[in-house]
């Protein structure tokens, strides 16, 4: 078996009620044998836990914030780089891929590889562009469209029918079981996020998901299948189990070869009650939070989205996962010293082993 | 006629609990339900699995056991696992 010595950069070290998907990442690396290198977490706050999770990093680091624009993220990364001898990032948050992306070959310059989906990719994910995937033979979307302005609400309830999906156009959407109740959440959405809103046709059925990883050229590398068995209060999944539903993946197959992704993605599926049919209803461009999940059912995703960053082969397509496997989340707390505040709250970076580059 | 190919994916434990792979769903079933499941799962005809019950759970005679094989294929329809 090939060890690997290389030191990762993985991001989304915030782990509360609605997590990021970074600690999970990280512990999908470590539980990998051959994975003798080192991990630095990045996160945005001080306090996110993963950096105080034992045994988890080497090091970290917080990260100026997104709307800090990609040149302070850049000179942050490089940094990094210099601090602890970063060789591959793996960006785990919707609000990073577009800077990460752009600066692929910049970094990639500085010696920190990455390996995520192309800004035309991304674009064609977003909610926005979701209905135009209805065109590619194996997928199936919802009847949505963007708007811009409320006065497109009523035809479209007219289209539609009640309830229907108001979407903002990056997070959050509403079940409108009414046209005031629709238009109350189009203004709700232009406030929080802007213009456009997504309006879509109410499917009623279950939710899955699936987090696959594709090769930028069109063919998919792994995909796990997932329903969620506990929601919190924010709809994030707090167990699930993996799921043996060919046609998902069969759907999310079409989905990475449509938008020729490259890297992580999350399908969200829903299969609707009554005709037992699938419709894609999000795409997420990264890992989803339950991504070790993957790991314990037998496909590392992670790990081999780290090796292909790194420029390594992984088996394709990954191993078969084992159905039936499943998770619970659990809420615990962290004892620590004082001191790994103390160090990212006056420095930013934070030291665990005594490794350098 | 009843599609009961989806059956063959169940995974049914001894103690009872079936998991569906398809959905990720989950159930538990009696004693008696059990024996049903089972043996819907080899393909054995609706009379053979009424005598079984009959045999195994010392039936008096009174019971209805064809309707209550039908009424558990119901259930299964309901959940999508037998069409």
């Amino acid at each position: 078996m090939q060890r690997i010595d290389a030191t990762i950069a993985v991001t989304g070290m915030n782990a509360t009620d609605n997590p990021a998907p970074g600690v999970a990442v990280v512990r999908s690396l470590r539980h990998e044998r051959s994975f003798a290198g080192r991990v630095i977490g990045l996160g945005y706050d001080a306090l996110d836990p993963g950096f105080y999770a034992e045994g988890l990093l080497d090091g970290g680091s917080t990260l100026p914030f997104p709307s800090a624009g990609r040149d302070a993220l850049f000179a942050h990364l490089c940094k990094i780089r210099s601090v602890f001898g970063v060789d591959a990032l793996l960006p785990t948050l919707d609000s990073e891929l577009h800077a990460v992306s752009t600066l692929a070959d910049e970094l990639k310059a500085q010696g920190i590889r990455t390996f995520v989906p192309t800004v035309e990719s991304l674009e064609r994910s977003t909610k926005a562009h979701l209905h135009e995937l209805a065109s590619h033979e194996g997928i199936r979307v919802p009847d949505s469209q963007p708007i811009q302005t409320v006065d497109a609400l009523p035809g479209l309830i007219r289209a539609y029918g009640l309830p229907i999906m108001v979407k903002g156009v990056y997070y959050g959407g509403i079940v409108a079981h009414s046209e005031a109740d629709a238009i109350h959440a189009f203004h709700h959405f232009v406030a929080t996020w802007g213009v456009p809103v997504v309006v879509q046709r109410y499917v009623a059925g279950e939710e899955y998901n699936v987090a696959a990883i594709g090769d930028g050229h069109g063919s998919m590398i792994g995909a796990v299948a997932m329903r969620k068995l506990m929601i919190t209060d924010k709809g994030k999944g707090w167990s699930g189990v993996t799921v043996g539903n060919p046609h998902l993946l069969a759907m999310t197959e079409a989905v990475v070869a449509a938008l020729r992704w490259r890297g992580p993605i999350e399908v969200e599926f829903l299969r609707e009650r009554e005709s037992g049919e699938l419709y894609v209803v999000e795409i997420n461009p990264r890992f989803p939070a339950w991504i070790h999940l993957s790991t314990g059912a037998g496909q590392n995703l992670p790990f081999a989205c780290a090796m292909l960053a790194l420029g390594g082969d992984v088996p394709r397509p990954l191993p078969a996962y084992r159905v039936g496997t499943m998770f619970v989340r659990i809420s615990l707390d962290q004892i620590c010293d004082l001191s790994r505040f103390e160090q990212l709250s006056a420095t930013g970076m934070l030291h665990l082993t005594k490794e350098t580059p | 006629m009843h599609d009961l190919s989806r059956l063959r994916d169940l995974a049914v434990s001894d103690s009872g609990f079936v998991f569906d792979p398809m959905t990720g769903y989950t159930f538990t079933v009696n004693p008696t339900g059990l024996l049903v499941l089972q043996s819907l799962k080899r393909g054995d005809p609706v009379e053979s699995i009424a005598q079984r019950l009959a045999d195994e759970f010392e039936l008096d005679g009174g019971e209805d056991v064809h309707r209550d094989i039908d009424e558990f294929l119901a259930r299964l329809r309901e959940h999508g696992i037998v069409r």
